[in-house]
């Protein structure tokens, strides 16, 4: 059961032993190296520290070596572009190249904040996140706490399948899902739900007003699938003898939910939030670009920052302006993983990610 | 615990009705695929077609080169990527595992790091186009980005740490197997769970991948599915949305597939993934249990 939150800690607590652990030998060669001859000098000691590193290199390096794939590709795919920040704060030109272009300073910045783009980009992507955390979350533990009750097996194992469906797919489907449902001429809700309601038809992709909750409703269809079925792991791995006392004590379905469920699976959902909130300054790229089929006039509804730095970097070319964006987007983002998990490490540090 | 009959009843009407929320999309998708394409026209896209038709199968079979293509490309992507996915991250996970690994804690961090903080976008694209010129090649579907996953590293790295027993790989050292030996004879038979989650995974991400096709796929000879699924719905949105260049938009919406084809179109792109789903189903519920790492 709790697999996921195992997963965590175990990761957590094991790193901790691990740094003690090298603490503790650093200190222990050293005690050693200096006790039985003080006047032995430092250099000596840092040499047979370095000799025994070597040693120890020697004796794993098959294991090193077999690192070394994922090694090499992480610093190509993920930390080479790191340096590549500095471009927020030049004036990009393909004729000196990166390191040659001038630099000049927050500029860029100042760019991007005068605009309304700034604040609208960074209000969409919060509002949007928040709204998603919460319906998402709320949803899914109210599913799994009833899958979890079903008794019939057989439905209970239909509707895990089922549901998880849509988080299989890619964005560019759920973009022909929606099209099919939405389409102005030949749409689903236009020639058949709108009419059998008694309603006019909506031109739905050219009215901004629809798509805050269209977009809500496909987060929720495409995600809760995945965290009920995490959530209903952490569930079903609750021991049953404190519902069975619940019982005796007459306590209600309610009663037993509020006051055992939530609070037994609270560490799986601090985690999962946690994780949401540590990516609240990015936004699902797919759904905003693909589900609205990019969509001029939808834009101050779709935008976020993830699509405006993409908008800014392929269509306008302004890459100046668009790393200004990405920067911000991820120094941001950092900086909340690191607060996020500050907190929860106050309130409870067995629930912190590290 | 009480369960009346009406809160059984209840429950499982409030499941049915998710689930036919989370369902009826894809049942009116390939409905749609299966109307003929004049009855489209005249009442829209209807969950019971009242003429059944495979005319859009039939077309896509007839005029499928391009289908072939990014289908066969896909496959393609799918196979080596997860493959070589899969083997860079289990080789890296494996000594992570191992508590005498020199230099293990800055490894881990390395790794760990990779999730907490990127670069974005602009550096990467330009990276992957100036410096690698992989623009318009097969690579670019492969490597930028999702090659090897710091998550998956860590998924299996946990695993192999608590579900190994360190006495195993210490008994096969007394017995002389060298490292690389304990790897694929003892750690990874012993790991095929974590081994077919990981590699459903990868193949999943792979198979549904349009972004890195997006930014440096312009040549339509390399479009994986997703890319050609992407850029028949764009174009078709963008003609309806600009309907005053009616002279060149009239003629390349003769030349696009009709509405029942392009559903047609996407069922196709869905198909491998629901046929594979019961088969990876055990192992897939299991991966995102542990997976709850990935977030």
């Amino acid at each position: 059961m709790v697999v996921a939150v195992s997963v965590l800690l175990y990761h957590k607590g094991h790193e901790g032993n691990i740094n003690k652990g090298a603490g503790g030998m650093r200190v222990s060669t050293q005690a050693r190296a200096q006790a039985p001859l003080e006047a032995e000098s430092q250099a000596q000691t840092r040499l047979k520290n370095f000799k025994s590193t070597m040693k120890r290199i020697m004796k794993y390096r098959v294991l090193l070596l077999m690192t070394l794939p994922a090694v090499v590709y992480f610093f190509i795919n993920n930390y080479l572009p790191m340096f590549g920040v500095v471009i927020a704060f030049k004036n990009i030109n393909f004729a000196d190249g990166i390191w040659g272009s001038d630099w000049i300073g927050f500029k860029n910045f100042e760019y991007l904040f005068k605009t309304n783009d700034a604040f609208i980009i960074t209000r969409n992507t919060l509002l949007y996140n928040v709204v998603f955390i919460v319906l998402n979350t709320v949803i899914a533990i109210a599913l799994a706490i009833m899958l979890n009750d079903i008794k019939n097996r057989f439905f209970s194992r239909t509707y895990q399948s089922l549901i998880l469906l849509p988080y299989l797919i890619s964005m560019v489907i759920v973009g022909y899902l929606v099209l099919a449902l939405l389409d102005v001429g030949k749409g689903y809700m236009n020639n058949t739900i709108l009419p059998f309601m008694g309603m006019q038809e909506i031109s739905w992709y050219s009215e901004t007003k629809y798509w805050p909750f269209i977009l809500t409703i496909v987060s929720v269809w495409k995600g809760v699938g995945y965290l009920c079925i995490i959530y209903l792991a952490a569930i079903i791995g609750i021991d049953q003898e404190y519902y069975e006392a619940a019982t005796i004590d007459g306590a209600n379905k309610w009663q037993q939910i509020k006051s055992i469920t939530i609070p037994l699976i609270m560490p799986v959902i601090t985690i999962m939030t946690l994780l949401a909130i540590g990516r609240i300054f990015y936004s699902d790229f797919g759904l905003f670009y693909q589900v609205p089929l990019n969509t001029g006039v939808l834009m101050p509804v779709t935008q976020t920052i993830d699509t405006y730095v993409y908008r800014a970097l392929i269509n306008l070319g302004d890459l100046g302006m668009s790393s200004a964006a990405g920067l911000y987007q991820a120094v941001v983002g950092f900086v909340l993983v690191l607060v996020s998990n500050y907190v929860v490490n106050k309130i409870n540090s067995d629930n912190a990610l590290f | 615990m009480q369960t009346s009959r009406l809160y059984q009843w209840s429950i499982n009407i409030i499941m049915l009705i998710f689930t036919i929320f989370c369902v009826f999309p894809f049942v009116l998708l390939v409905s749609a695929s299966f109307t003929d394409d004049l009855e489209i026209v005249r009442t829209g896209y209807k969950l019971i077609p009242n003429q059944f038709s495979t005319a859009a199968y039939q077309y896509l079979w007839n005029n499928s080169a391009d289908i072939f293509r990014s289908y066969g490309i896909t496959i393609f992507i799918t196979f080596v990527g997860t493959l070589a996915g899969m083997l860079m991250t289990t080789m890296v996970a494996y000594p992570l595992s191992r508590k005498e690994l020199p230099f293990r804690n800055f490894l881990a961090f390395y790794v760990f790091f990779t999730l907490l903080f990127n670069g974005g976008l602009v550096p990467t694209y330009l990276l992957y186009t100036n410096f690698f010129d992989f623009k318009n090649t097969i690579l670019a579907l492969i490597i930028p980005g999702l090659l090897v996953n710091g998550f998956f590293i860590i998924l299996m790295r946990t695993f192999f740490a608590t579900s190994i027993p360190t006495a195993v790989i210490e008994s096969a050292y007394i017995d002389g197997a060298k490292e690389w030996r304990v790897f694929y004879g003892i750690v990874l038979p012993l790991s095929l769970p974590v081994l077919a989650t990981v590699g459903l995974f990868y193949a999943i991400l792979y198979w549904n991948d349009w972004f890195n096709g997006l930014i440096y796929i312009t040549d339509k000879n390399y479009f994986s599915i997703q890319n050609l699924l992407n850029r028949i719905l764009l174009d078709l949105q963008f003609l309806q949305s600009n309907t005053q260049q009616v002279g060149k938009g009239a003629e390349l919406v003769a030349k696009l597939p009709l509405d029942a084809m392009r559903m047609a179109m996407a069922v196709i792109g869905i198909i491998p993934l629901i046929c594979a789903y019961p088969f990876f189903q055990k192992y897939f519920v299991k991966g995102l249990t542990i997976g709850a790492v990935k977030g």
